[in-house]
């Protein structure tokens, strides 16, 4: 079946199998492996995408249903010579990332937060990211990540484009 | 010798993380993201059929009975079967065994199955769909054999499924006079005795595992894939394929996690990618999906533990004895070198003149269990420090100075006969994270708020628990001497330094400390030094990713390559002490002109001092070890039996702390998994298989689960790692379990000695409680 969808602003005509996942098509056609596959039921959350602004996970979507969406994925996150989005160089800088595998999710998730809640407290953002398991950071230090993200998106970026900000302590 | 280029030592800073960048962009490829036209390594392997641009998908039919004869496997119609690949022990072309400790566990099950879901029959096609249709559609006839499901009736050896006596491993570390002697209890004035179990847990890295094959007579073996140990891997693949270690190519793709379940069973998977690739002639990708990662592949080894101790009244310890053992599953794999640090750990911190430690590893009929983060240690340290809390209360003596009274401390002697020369303070230690939860203030403020909450009908009741604890840093006694690691560094004529180990990035942050140890010792920016992926045609063996070795054991080699670097561009006269980064290129340049390629190597050096007897288990069991003293507060509802954790300190000793912020990530990290052993994460067994193999039923800590976790850490610089970093890794999955189940304990005063403690377990060691009181 054919299937038309914009994805990172891009817009896109795909051959798709009609039991296909979104996740299946972000992955295979469109070749955008960022968006990862943890659980393949809706619970780990590593497949988060936005889906018309909306975070989702991506493997609980049929192909059939984002036929004209607009979808965001982890490459397209960055803005233009790759210069990072803040929530990107705060997991950088404040250890939110450590293997990654659930790093493009976790990171979709932040935004869609900071999105509905620009200041959120420390009880929205774990709430704003309970459909993300990460296995590796007890959550911790990306908390302190979306903390940062939302200082630097008031403060200006603390550092030139492609250059990490200062690392601020080990446990503020 | 400090060069111009760097001025202060990079070790204790927390530089960005090395692939930090790809990982946020999603450019990180991890084993599923591999296309066929772009695997790393460029192997162009001759003997490759099929269209370009296209894997063949494997998949695995495993056995649907925990024991049993094959009888026969038939392909049922309903697929075109001689469009598949079909590999079955008999296409095996080496070794039918996977090769580890004891080589019993098969590569394929060819006459008799030891465990639900063992691997059987390989398949693959293109697709997939038709690939999971024809799962399906093969049958494996099965006459049954009598199981072991139970770890006490394996050791009762009334059906023996393993060996002559379902015994894996046994041994006994023993201290002082012999248990049997009156000698030993002479100064007993309390015995407390007490039994303690500790269930499996999956590690539940968020990537699944997977591997990438090619694979013909003439080209050899290459894969790609998800894993801890490239080594093991190659290793497994020689013996199945029985060919000599240069045609094997074992390349580590970005690793989504591992946490122990990516030490050993990579090897299972790689093998089988590999026999559908030799049998196919074609790459083949072997993905598990998260069902089959759960149910098939390795999880923590249960336990029980029992302790019969005697103290003096003044509490001081003077006879333990231990009696611990582990359910290993169907085979062999890791189980004694599990056994060996759970049985060295479970004494805890403290010293005592009279030890008995029974230790015995025994078979049961579930999938093998293995490495996960802490080894054996969170099993014995679980029944130990909730035992020390039980002994306090018998003792009216508080829990911090029965173990104040008990702690060891420089020369005094572990079971092991082991002299601590740690500098370890102990009793700082947790006297700092007590200060550091405010525990007294606390405690007596909770007791008041519980008393009160009793009063107004109210179903929340709070505490505060804590637990000491050690974990031995590298492998286990003569490990590293018979690992004898090698770490290779070189430079190119343009001055780039490659630092090449087998040691791998699964998230804890190997590229960057090993990116740091260099800078340290030669002075460099970052950016000269890159970890090169480990590719086993490109790295030297500096063994398993494991064991928290890697900062301490290989990162010490690091340090001592990049030395041997630099020594060698001043014995040729080409470099001075004092330079800067373009006199280190310009000398790379000249070395490579008139001399040739500069590549030094560095191997291990055993400390001199260090002794350890594998036949009688005396001696010193690590080199060093890292100290802690956890604290965990608890609300408990005794209306939904739920318990939470509130706030959590971790306190630590790891010798210098290499990258605060990674460190501290660690910790934070596996504090977070523990919680998750402690209180949600449980596996549910039935016959031997694992029911509840899903992240919707098997629940592990969200970020609405996890407590606030405040890190300390004191810094003892030791003799042997960078700059005197111990390891880290797996200390904090050791101790926070018995902290919680002690907080628990001391809000409801009900002891629960076994964990998980879900809310149906907390419910029936209430109703108990409730019945035995007066």
């Amino acid at each position: 079946m054919k299937l038309c969808l914009t994805v990172n602003g891009t817009e896109h005509t795909c051959e798709v199998h009609p039991l296909a996942r979104l996740l299946d098509v972000l992955r295979e056609p469109l070749a955008l492996t960022g968006t990862k596959e943890g659980c393949g039921e809706g619970e780990c959350g590593a497949c988060s995408v936005l889906l018309d602004g909306r975070l989702i996970n991506s493997c609980l979507v049929p192909a059939l249903q984002v036929e004209g969406a607009q979808v965001l994925t982890i490459e397209g996150v960055a803005g233009p010579q790759d210069r990072l989005d803040a929530v990107q160089q705060a997991f950088i800088d404040h250890g939110g990332a450590q293997c990654g595998i659930c790093t493009p999710g976790m990171i979709l998730a932040a935004k869609a937060l900071l999105a509905k809640h620009p200041q959120p407290t420390l009880a929205q953002i774990r709430e704003g990211l309970a459909g993300n398991l990460c296995r590796c950071t007890g959550y911790i230090k990306i908390f302190e990540s979306v903390v940062h993200a939302c200082k630097q998106a008031i403060d200006g970026p603390a550092a030139t484009p492609g250059e990490p900000a200062a690392p601020s302590g080990a446990t503020p | 010798m400090k060069s111009d280029a760097l001025q202060t030592s990079p070790i204790g800073q927390s530089p960005p993380r090395s692939e930090g960048r790809s990982k946020v962009t999603g450019a990180a490829r991890y084993v599923d993201d591999l296309q066929l036209c772009a695997l790393p390594g460029l192997p162009e392997l001759p003997g490759l059929s099929g269209p370009p641009g296209e894997f063949l998908h494997g998949l695995t039919v495993r056995s649907p009975a925990a024991r049993g004869r094959i009888r026969g496997v038939r392909f049922l119609d309903g697929v075109p079967w001689a469009e598949f690949t079909i590999v079955t022990a008999a296409d095996i072309p080496g070794h039918n065994y996977i090769a580890l400790i004891e080589n019993d566990q098969p590569c394929l099950a060819a006459e008799q199955v030891n465990h639900a879901e063992e691997p059987v029959v390989l398949l693959a096609h293109r697709d997939r769909a038709l690939l999971e249709k024809a799962r399906q559609l093969v049958a494996i006839d099965i006459e049954p054999l009598p199981a072991v499901f139970d770890l006490d009736e394996s050791l009762a050896q009334q059906t023996i499924i393993w060996g002559r006596d379902n015994v894996f491993k046994g041994f006994t570390v023993e201290k002082g006079a012999p248990m049997s002697s009156p000698e030993a209890w002479a100064e007993a004035e309390v015995i407390v005795e007490g039994d303690y179990a500790t269930g499996a847990q999956e590690q539940l890295y968020i990537e699944p595992n997977g591997m990438i094959a090619r694979a013909s007579a003439s080209g050899g073996v290459t894969v790609w894939g998800s894993m801890q140990c490239p080594y093991y891997v190659h290793k497994a693949l020689q013996a199945v394929f029985a060919v000599p270690g240069e045609k094997v190519r074992v390349i580590q793709a970005e690793t989504g996690g591992g946490f122990g379940g990516k030490e050993e069973y990579p090897s299972v998977i790689a093998t089988h990618a590999a026999l559908l690739a030799w049998k196919s002639g074609q790459t083949v990708k072997l993905i598990y999906d998260r069902l089959e990662d759960m149910v098939a592949t390795t999880k923590r080894h249960p336990s029980r533990t029992h302790i019969r101790s005697g103290f003096r009244k003044d509490g001081r310890l003077v006879a333990l004895d231990i009696d611990f053992r582990l359910d290993g599953g169907a085979y062999m794999t890791l189980s004694p070198v599990v056994l060996s640090r759970g049985a060295l750990h479970a004494c805890g911190p403290y010293e005592c003149p009279n030890v008995r430690v029974l230790a015995r590893a025994a078979a049961t009929n579930a999938p093998p269990h293995g490495a996960f983060r802490g080894f054996g240690a969170p099993q014995s340290v679980f029944a130990i420090e909730r035992h020390m809390d039980r002994a306090a209360a018998l003792l009216q003596i508080s829990p911090a100075e029965l173990r104040r009274r008990n702690f060891l401390r420089d020369g005094l002697t572990t079971a092991t006969g082991q002299v601590i020369r740690d500098g370890v303070d102990l009793d700082a230690l947790q006297r700092r994270a007590l200060e550091l939860s405010d525990y007294s203030t606390k405690q007596a403020a909770l007791a008041a708020e519980n008393r009160a909450a009793a009063a107004a009908g109210s179903p929340l009741r709070r505490g505060l628990g804590f637990a000491a604890f050690m974990h031995g840093a590298g492998f286990t006694g003569s490990g590293e001497r018979n690992m004898m690691s090698v770490v290779a560094v070189d430079a190119t004529a343009e001055g780039q330094v490659r630092v090449r180990a087998s040691s791998t990035e699964i998230g804890q942050g190997t590229n960057t400390i090993f990116t740091q140890v260099a800078q340290d010792i030669l002075g460099l920016p970052a950016s000269r030094i890159e970890v090169v992926r480990p590719d086993t045609s490109e790295v030297p063996n500096s063994g398993p990713t494991v064991a928290s070795r890697t900062t301490m054991v290989v990162g010490t080699l690091v340090g001592s390559a990049a030395a041997a670097l630099l020594a060698k561009l001043r014995a040729a006269g080409l470099l001075g002490d004092s330079y800067s980064e373009a006199e280190f290129a310009a000398a790379c340049a000249a070395h490579h002109n008139l001399i040739g390629p500069l590549r030094v190597e560095s191997q291990y050096q055993p400390p001199p001092a260090i002794h350890w007897d594998d036949k009688l288990y005396r001696g010193d069991a690590y080199a060093t070890y890292a100290w802690a003293v956890y604290v965990a507060q608890v609300v408990v509802d005794l209306d939904t039996y739920e318990t939470r954790v509130e706030d959590f300190v971790a306190v630590q000793e790891v010798g210098r702390v290499v990258h605060p912020l990674l460190a501290a990530g660690q910790i934070e990290g596996g504090v977070a998994q523990a919680v998750g052993y402690a209180l949600y994460e449980k596996v549910v067994w039935q016959n031997g298989r694992m029911a509840n193999g899903q992240m919707t039923n098997y629940i592990m800590p969200t970020s609405l689960d996890v407590p606030s976790i405040r890190v300390d850490f004191l810094e003892v610089p030791a003799p042997y790692g960078p700059r005197g970093a111990k390891g880290i890794g797996e200390l904090p999955m050791d101790g926070t379990a018995p902290a919680i189940l002690n907080a628990v304990a001391a809000a409801t005063g009900v002891d629960v000695n076994h964990i998980p403690m879900t809310p149906e377990d907390f419910m029936q060691a209430l109703m108990a409680t409730a019945e035995a009181a007066p």
